[in-house]
């Protein structure tokens, strides 16, 4: 299969691949994705005082397009707000990487994966929060 | 010094020895004639030169010339082999038997004779791939006309209990079929004492040329078949159509080298596997597939955990291997041999198989174990599921977020 040299690129330097503390504060993890389908993707956000993405994890279990998809992700939501962040569509991942086809699963995945750690950074800020405004 | 990418993939084809290629360029240019021209010189050296092939194919297996039928490769040996015998024995039963791990020129072929009516047994091998001999005997019915099952896989490399099947299948009067694509050169086939009906061969697996095979027919007890291919009546009928006469001499010296030289070439073969064995299952969570015992020295076909078999195969562009099966690589679907084995699903997405050959030296060996040490570590650094087994975690206890 030929792929884009911006896949190339992703596959081969991937960006921001590691793991932050699943339990640190201001951290959201999202996982998805099965090994029975052949991609895991497990996206990390670090997320400021101000709401704003500052760092972004990966790493992925998958094809060349999974691991391009999760790494290039990684960079486009740093400096985003959450909001923002879930603004981002699979098409345009699909399309900045130009994912053959058969391929797309992996940019949706991508999108999905942003949700979840969005998602689960949420919940956590909820929980937390939750009992403070009680207090008040 | 080493070219690349290093060739490690002989079990989807082979270079034609040059010693091959010179032998087929006369018949091209100079003697062209048509084998089945009797009314002069052009046509009689043709057909001379087939003969001369057909026994050199023949000797191969043990087997008499006249029971050498020339086709286009395996591909259409085993369909006239299967769908001859099946639509000439029909009278008799309606019944097929074959195994799960068989290539798709013989799955597909029992699919189309299941259009037709017949009623087909895939039978599931053992977990290291082989036939159970039991379970193989209680799959037959007083109406089985037929059974196909592969001397060699081309996925795992294993060998099946050939001898032993003929033994019984002749018992019972059943046409038995074998799919020798990949055990030409690799392992002793004798036809005289193997009760092998029918046998497929190929030339491009055995350092021969692609677009030929043959279809060994036994002659005694006399198997019969329907032919598939209608015309001029060569090959006593069964398969009509001239003869590629610089094909057919390219198989043939292809399969002369073969038997002189296999026993000497299959012990270098088995070297060089040990060593890329030994250095690659040194790596942490790798997985050999099939019989270590019943099995040709040429294949290798490790499962790495963890790691996900088309970026694997991405990271290693340096050699040229395959994931799965040629035919099936294309397609996001994990390996229906591995499948067949009961081996879970992120096993199956890494296996990669090695297929080691004539012109495979030391050296590649020794830049395949490094690169594999290499790129398998990182793309386990990429890997979440490495992390998590790193950390503890069971994966088969996860609840996955299936999309």
């Amino acid at each position: 299969m030929a792929y884009s040299d911006k896949l190339l690129d992703h596959y081969e330097n991937p960006r921001n691949v590691g793991s932050f503390g699943k339990e640190d504060d201001g951290v959201g993890t999202g996982m998805v994705g099965a090994p029975a389908c052949g991609d895991v993707m497990k996206l990390q956000i670090k997320v400021g005082p101000d709401g704003v993405i500052e760092d972004a994890k990966f790493k992925t279990y998958g094809c060349g397009s999974a691991i391009a998809s999760s790494s290039l992700v990684t960079e486009w939501v740093k400096g985003k707000t959450l909001d923002q962040a879930l603004e981002i569509k699979n098409t345009a991942i699909a399309e900045e990487l130009a994912l053959p086809p058969v391929k797309i699963h992996c940019s949706i995945l991508a999108e999905d994966a942003i949700k979840a750690a969005v998602e689960d950074y949420r919940k956590k800020q909820g929980t937390q929060v939750a009992p403070a405004a009680d207090a008040a | 010094m080493l070219k690349f990418p290093i060739y490690l993939d002989y079990s989807a084809t082979t270079p034609v020895d040059p010693r091959v290629a010179a032998r087929m360029i006369p018949w091209l240019t100079e003697h062209f004639g048509n084998p089945a021209s009797r009314s002069h010189a052009y046509g009689w050296e043709a057909e001379a030169a087939v003969e001369e092939a057909r026994e050199q194919v023949a000797r191969l297996v043990n087997a008499d010339p006249k029971e050498i039928v020339w086709t286009s490769g395996a591909t259409e040996s085993n369909n006239l082999a299967i769908k001859g015998a099946a639509h000439f024995y029909s009278g008799k039963g309606k019944h097929i038997i074959t195994v799960r791990t068989e290539h798709k020129a013989v799955l597909d072929t029992f699919r189309e004779l299941e259009r037709e009516g017949f009623e087909a047994t895939y039978l599931d091998p053992q977990e290291n791939g082989l036939v159970d001999l039991d379970a193989f005997r209680a799959a037959l019915r007083p109406d089985t006309v037929l059974v196909s099952i592969m001397f060699v896989n081309n996925e795992i490399g294993v060998i099946q209990p050939i001898a032993e099947i003929g033994e019984i299948c002749r018992e019972k009067g059943i046409v038995f079929h074998v799919d020798a694509a990949q055990a030409t050169g690799k392992v002793e086939i004798d036809l005289d004492r193997l009760k092998v009906d029918l046998m497929s061969f190929s030339a491009h697996k055995t350092y021969g040329p692609k677009g030929i095979g043959a279809l060994y027919v036994r002659r005694k007890p006399r198997i019969r078949l329907e032919a598939q291919m209608h015309g001029g009546g060569h090959e006593r009928g069964l398969r009509s159509g001239t003869l590629a006469t610089h094909q057919i001499v390219g198989m043939g010296e292809a399969f002369r080298i073969a038997r002189e030289e296999m026993g000497a070439e299959n012990e270098r073969i088995r070297m060089l596997r040990d060593r890329l064995m030994k250095g690659l299952t040194d790596i942490e969570a790798t997985y050999v597939n099939g019989d270590m015992e019943a099995r040709v020295p040429h294949n290798l076909n490790i499962s790495f955990a963890y790691v996900e078999g088309e970026s694997l195969i991405m990271a290693i562009k340096e050699v040229a291997v395959s994931s799965g099966s040629a035919c099936t690589s294309a397609s996001l679907e994990p390996s229906y041999v591995l499948r067949a084995l009961g081996r879970d699903d992120e096993l199956a997405h890494s296996s990669i198989r090695f297929s080691i050959g004539r012109f495979t030296t030391e050296e590649e060996v020794d830049f395949t174990i490094d690169l594999l040490h290499r790129k398998i570590g990182k793309l386990r650094e990429l890997s979440p599921l490495w992390e998590m087994v790193k950390e503890g975690v069971d994966l088969s206890t996860v609840q996955w977020a299936h999309h």
